[in-house]
């Protein structure tokens, strides 16, 4: 269970990020998730609330998109998709490769969040940060 | 207004920076670094500790061995006159490259042909963490079972070779080697494996070669010139 480190990880690579954006508050973070990662998607999900709570990014979503393996088949010289993270085998011609292209990524891939330096129309700041947690959290 | 901005960073950024530091720091001082993977049990640190007797025979050898608690590996290993240094992690299951480069402070590197790098026992976490490592190593022991890298395909994926140990137990457990290397092969097809015994010795002399050979592939380095 390295979902921690990797929540901890994440938070502060997107809090860097953010910064560096200008972002003011960060809604949402978007990971694209190789199947091959090792990662748990439910104990990282888990993980990020607790790693979050009482930092900028306390309440964002964490959208985490599944990343299939793609491997490179030598006999049909083409990238396939496999429909399973094994066997290793090209789906349409069935010869074993262990030429991963794809699906070990851990990425950060984008970032939601609202722009400027925070002195600017603070109360419609003040509506949307309402209306978005009142979506979240009913 | 919100809007959505592309970052497209690794998450583990900073333990790949560090690791890429640490593996040019390894090439600088000419050493040769394998990373030790395998579940708790399978016979890492005996392996580690007979690879240290033999080859510090003729070459300069060291190690670094991390463990949630307790010197006792780091004792074990020292046995063979190698110096070693145990990383104790606390609760974190896994070596990251952050650790290897506080472990070393203070080492000569370039006083050294192997570093060997025995990562806490754990088939899962240690897959994401590079160290800088030349070498990834996956072992897995007879009486594990057959299906071990079925099961674990990650870390099977990121290994550059396996090393089947406790081959003298192979039939009393009744080990299947045909299932094994079907297995291996659906997860990592043309993986190398080498097949050891600490106990008899069998496929030492192979292991230690494959060790040497892969020091000798190093590019040429500062001190070596």
């Amino acid at each position: 269970m390295h979902e921690l480190s990797i929540a901890h990880s994440l938070v502060e690579l997107a809090a860097e990020e953010a910064e560096r954006l200008g972002l003011r508050r960060v809604r949402a973070l978007y990971l694209k998730l190789g199947v091959l990662s090792g990662v748990v998607k439910e104990a990282l999900q888990f993980s990020f609330d607790i790693v979050t709570e009482g930092t900028s990014l306390e309440g964002a979503d964490l959208v985490i998109e599944d990343v299939p393996v793609v491997v490179y088949c030598p006999r049909c010289q083409e990238a396939r998709t496999l429909p399973e993270p094994m066997p290793m085998r090209c789906p349409v011609c069935g010869t074993r490769t262990a030429d991963v292209r794809q699906g070990r990524e851990m990425e950060l891939y984008a970032l939601e969040g609202d722009e400027g330096d925070g002195k600017d129309a603070p109360d419609r700041r003040d509506q949307t940060e309402r209306s978005q947690k009142e979506r979240l959290f009913g | 207004m919100p809007r959505i901005v592309e970052i497209r960073q690794n998450v583990l950024k900073k333990n790949d920076y560090l690791a890429r530091e640490l593996r040019e720091r390894f090439r600088e001082a000419g050493v040769y670094v394998v990373n030790l993977v395998s579940s708790p049990g399978t016979g890492k640190t005996s392996l580690l500790r007979e690879t240290l007797l033999r080859l510090g025979e003729r070459y300069r050898v060291a190690a670094l061995v991390g463990d949630l608690a307790t010197e006792n590996d780091a004792l074990r290993l020292r046995e063979s006159g190698a110096d070693v240094r145990q990383i104790t992690t606390g609760t974190v299951c896994h070596l990251e490259a952050e650790m290897i480069g506080r472990a070393l402070e203070g080492w000569n590197l370039a006083a050294l042909d192997f570093l060997f790098i025995e990562n806490v026992g754990n088939l899962v976490c240690p897959a994401s963490y590079d160290l800088g490592e030349n070498q990834r190593v996956v072992l897995f022991s007879v009486t594990e079972g057959e299906d071990k890298p079925l099961k674990y395909p990650t870390i099977v994926n990121s290994a550059d070779v396996a090393v089947l140990t406790k081959i003298d137990l192979a039939e009393a457990v009744e080990f299947q080697r045909d299932r094994f290397y079907e297995g291996l092969q659906e997860v990592r097809p043309g993986l190398p494996v080498l097949e050891v015994s600490v106990r008899t010795g069998e496929g030492l002399p192979a292991w230690l070669s494959h060790l040497e050979a892969g020091r000798r592939a190093l590019p040429e380095t500062a001190s070596s010139r």
